[in-house]
């Protein structure tokens, strides 16, 4: 490192070092997931049946999204709850505690 | 034994067609016994590169459908001895590729040439997989470029799956990688993907690196392929290319910047 090298703002990483990088990321998932067929859809649609067994929501309301970095993916499930009708809370409440009685 | 060559990269504008072109001349100038068809029915180019388009009068999808013989489709190159070409349909789709006609032509051709090189067209669909279907070898043609070298990695992966040594459990394809449009001075300033880049990721063998050239435009224009331009860069490139094909041991050329001396500067030549 040159004396002059300490005045320079830090190097960014070239064009083509990010467009290496983000191949290498986006083709470790693809070789990756080439032979399973995308699940996504049918995950979501699994999910969206279990939850309504318990709880009524609307079909658009759930977000399923997938982020990939290197090494590992994230699957985050976003399910928005209808906010409970006026005095429902406490029936249900009621009927919690009569269980646990019994 | 005759050998198949399926020219591809799944991303179409690489250069397929012209590396068809260059490739199968360099063969042939080398003395082997070379057919190239073009299987991008519908959207036939092969002829216009090689320069034959006004002769052609029957073609691939002619022979196929038994409405004519394959000794009238083949058009003989009147530059090259042992270098022929068989053009594609302008009229119809690809459906008209059917695996039988397809293989059955292949056969007859394997008969009297050393090598058949089948020039793909885009994508991965029928014509795709019909041009790398039969192939004992596939050049991967490749631009150092994020789009181009994701599809080659999906065709990669079609020909390991689909191709007919994969599906009969034969040994596999050989493949080979050849990086086209080059620009080692766009390299060196960090805005193109290195060729040790583009090889770290496929992780197939290096068969060539073409230089990006003023070279390959001005043989397109005159229907000639490029490597009879021997003075090019470009089409040495290619020459190189078919000789480690054939097993010779050549070093890689044109993937450094040129020093330009102070005349050449001065009188602001290119290559």
């Amino acid at each position: 490192m040159s004396i002059f090298d300490f005045f320079r703002t830090p190097k960014k990483a070239s064009a083509a070092d990010q467009a290496k990088e983000r191949l290498q990321i986006v083709l470790a998932h693809e070789r990756a997931g080439r032979d399973s067929p995308d699940f996504l859809p049918q995950l979501q649609k699994e999910l969206l049946d279990v939850i309504k067994k318990y709880v009524s929501i609307d079909d658009d309301k759930v977000a399923v999204k997938l982020d990939r970095a290197s090494g590992y993916s994230t699957l985050e499930v976003n399910v928005e709850l209808p906010a409970p009708a006026k005095g429902a809370a406490r029936a249900a409440a009621g009927k919690v505690a009569a269980a646990g009685n019994a | 034994m005759a050998k198949i060559i399926v020219m591809t990269s799944g991303k179409g504008g690489v250069g397929k067609t012209t590396s068809s072109a260059a490739f199968g001349t360099g063969l042939a100038l080398r003395g082997f016994k070379t057919c190239i068809i073009d299987f991008d029915v519908g959207l036939r180019n092969l002829d216009l590169i090689m320069g034959c388009e006004r002769r052609v009068v029957f073609d691939f999808i002619n022979v196929i459908n038994g409405e004519a013989r394959l000794s009238q489709a083949l058009i003989k190159d009147k530059r090259v001895e042992n270098l022929y070409i068989l053009p594609t349909s302008q009229t119809r789709d690809k459906d008209a590729l059917t695996e039988q006609g397809v293989e059955k032509i292949l056969e007859e051709l394997k008969k009297e040439f050393d090598y058949i090189i089948c020039d793909s067209p885009a994508g991965i669909e029928r014509g795709a997989l019909m041009a790398l279907y039969f192939a004992d070898h596939a050049i991967i043609v490749t631009n150092p470029e994020v789009s181009s070298v994701r599809d080659s990695d999906r065709i990669l992966g079609v020909i390991q799956a689909k191709s007919r040594r994969a599906e009969k459990g034969e040994s596999p394809v050989q493949e080979h990688l050849l990086v086209t449009r080059y620009d080692p001075e766009r390299v060196e300033k960090g805005e193109m993907l290195k060729v040790e880049d583009v090889l770290e990721i496929l992780a197939i063998p290096l068969l060539g690196i073409i230089p990006e050239s003023p070279a390959v435009l001005r043989a397109s224009n005159v229907g000639m392929p490029v490597v009879l331009d021997d003075k090019s860069n470009a089409g040495q490139a290619y020459s190189d290319a078919v000789g480690r094909f054939l097993g010779e041991k050549i070093e890689h050329r044109f993937v450094k910047v040129e020093k330009k001396g102070f005349f050449d500067r001065l009188l602001r030549r290119t290559a």
